[in-house]
């Protein structure tokens, strides 16, 4: 499988390479002529590209200035020092994962009772939609604010900001999955008087994880996302959200470049990683491979 | 053996053998958005421990609803039902019947092996002897040796053939039977048949079976109820003789047709009722 993806990958990563480095000629061709007159300087056209694809604050930085950038700040750097983009990614990960944890836990017992109780369907259903209705960008400043004026400051509420955005996925899809063994299943547990703690546990819950795994992709994703928005308004101390920020404050594009990029990398590892664990789980459970 | 010996009335039986599962005036009328339908309507049936019974008609008739009804999966509307001197609810409680469901319901995460133990998992006994009784149950319908194949690495009969060892595992006097053999081909159903006879007169427990075959019913049963649908009702009650360890070959003898005809005699006169 991984043989028939590399070559189609390839060339699609060919190709944006390609958009990038003529679309950063063309970003940045005007300020560079610019600054050739400027200095009263005569330009060639290889001159024009080779000075467009080095300036020190482009407007669009080339692949290579950022890939320089991401050795020197992932790998040249200490990973304590406050350059390193390890130690960003690692403060970003760390509210990450905390609320990815979180998140999925709550997301599960939301689905558990709406699943159970018909009541909680009935109250907490709109709710959970409702909450998605607002804009995390609105509301994360908020939560940064109201914890803050309690004292809870620094990962917990990053955290809080992802765990409120990835329990929606799982709680929804867990709803689905719970949902999900077929009458006929469902009757013979009844056959053998089987609780309701029992049907949860040997038949409605690993029906799910299919589910499960399909929102857990999704929620490690968009609970980064939430890490990163959780540092902005913190005023830029540390966490790829913070090297964001302060990249735009200097007008350092490559930096900017650079963290968007690792938190890219960033997202594509932890993707990886749930759908790794996946496969492990669905082949225990006799799923074809 | 005379047409006679074979063939009998239920009222001209003697009740000597105890009643598994007992029936009077039994209906049941689900109340849907067209009105009511009624599933069944005053239904008398007594079940006597070792009967293997076969529940036959068109499809509509009730047949399933009752099996349904015994096994406490719906309630009955009027009327009494007793299951070993109990109420199916009780009955179910004290898992006094395994089920066989039209389709396998294997739980396709479970290995063969641990989906006949399920219902022992559930009744909370012991691992070593859930192995056990599950390794019994699957040497009865010859399926030692899958335990630790996965549902969908089996076909279609023995997946079937697994179920009913799942419903065997825990013992139970009572076994019900919802055309389990109906999705599968001629061939292996008629494998399944024998096997299942075998099993019933080694085993000793009681069968409530539903088809819509009619060689199937005459073949397997003790007792054949013969029902028509609008209203589900019983339009007849055939009692057959035929030895314990009859082969198929007895499709062939005049005792079977007479029965089979008088079967589909049944099935035809209730079908004509609501035209």
């Amino acid at each position: 499988m991984m043989s028939g993806q590399t070559g189609p990958v390839c060339v699609v990563l060919i190709a944006l390479l390609v958009l990038w480095y003529v679309g950063a000629v063309f970003m940045n061709a005007p300020t560079q002529i610019d600054r050739y007159d400027r200095a009263d300087q005569t330009w060639t056209a290889g001159q024009l590209i080779e000075d467009t694809l080095a300036q020190d604050r482009p407007i669009l930085p080339a692949p290579h200035q950022v890939a320089v950038e991401m050795y020197k700040t992932i790998f040249a750097i200490k990973i304590t020092s406050k350059r390193s983009l390890v130690y960003h990614s690692w403060v970003t990960l760390s509210s990450t994962l905390l609320g990815f944890g979180i998140g999925t836990l709550l997301g599960v017992l939301l689905a558990v009772g709406i699943v159970h109780v018909m009541t909680l369907e009935k109250s907490l259903m709109p709710w959970v939609i409702s909450s998605q209705t607002i804009p995390i960008l609105a509301i994360a400043p908020m939560i940064i604010v109201v914890l803050g004026a309690i004292g809870i400051k620094g990962l917990v509420p990053k955290a809080v900001i992802s765990t409120y955005l990835c329990f929606f996925p799982v709680t929804i899809s867990m709803v689905k999955g719970l949902r999900s063994p077929q009458v006929i299943q469902l009757d013979l547990m009844r056959t053998y008087n089987a609780s309701k703690w029992q049907t949860f546990w040997q038949l409605r819950l690993p029906s799910a994880m299919p589910y499960l795994f399909a929102s857990l992709k999704v929620a490690i994703a968009i609970s980064l996302v939430g890490a990163i928005v959780g540092e902005l308004p913190t005023g830029a101390q540390a966490g790829l959200g913070a090297r964001l920020l302060a990249g735009s404050y200097y007008g350092q594009t490559i930096q900017i470049w650079s963290a968007l990029l690792t938190a890219a990398f960033v997202a594509a590892i932890l993707v990886v990683i749930v759908g790794w664990c996946e496969r492990r789980v669905l082949v225990r459970m006799g799923v074809k491979s | 053996m005379t047409l006679k010996q074979v063939v009998n009335n239920v009222a001209e039986m003697p009740a000597s053998k105890k009643a598994v599962v007992d029936i009077n005036k039994l209906s049941l009328t689900f109340q849907t958005a067209d009105g009511p339908v009624y599933a069944l309507s005053d239904v008398d049936l007594t079940i006597e421990e070792g009967d293997f019974v076969s529940f036959i008609g068109p499809s509509g008739c009730g047949k399933t609803t009752l099996l349904r009804v015994i096994a406490d999966l719906e309630q009955a509307t009027g009327g009494d039902i007793s299951i070993n001197g109990v109420t199916p609810h009780e009955a179910r409680e004290k898992r006094a019947y395994g089920y066989v469901f039209q389709a396998p319901a294997l739980l396709p995460w479970r290995s063969i092996e641990r989906n006949v133990t399920l219902p022992l998992e559930i009744m909370e006994i012991s691992k070593e002897e859930r192995v056990k009784r599950a390794q019994e149950a699957l040497k009865l319908v010859e399926l030692n040796g899958f335990e630790k194949k996965f549902p969908w690495q089996l076909s279609g009969g023995m997946q079937q053939r697994a179920s009913i060892a799942r419903a065997l595992s825990f013992d139970a006097d009572l076994l019900l039977m919802d055309e389990p053999f109906g999705a599968l081909d001629e061939i292996v159903r008629d494998h399944l048949n024998e096997q299942l006879l075998k099993l019933w007169a080694r085993t000793n427990k009681t069968v409530a079976f539903v088809t819509h075959s009619i060689p199937e019913a005459v073949y397997l049963s003790t007792k054949i109820v013969v029902m028509s649908p609008r209203p589900g009702r019983i339009i007849d009650v055939i009692e057959t003789n035929f030895p314990n360890d009859r082969t198929l070959d007895i499709r062939e003898t005049p005792e079977f047709l007479e029965i089979a005809h008088r079967v589909r005699e049944g099935l035809r006169a209730g079908h004509s009722n609501d035209e």
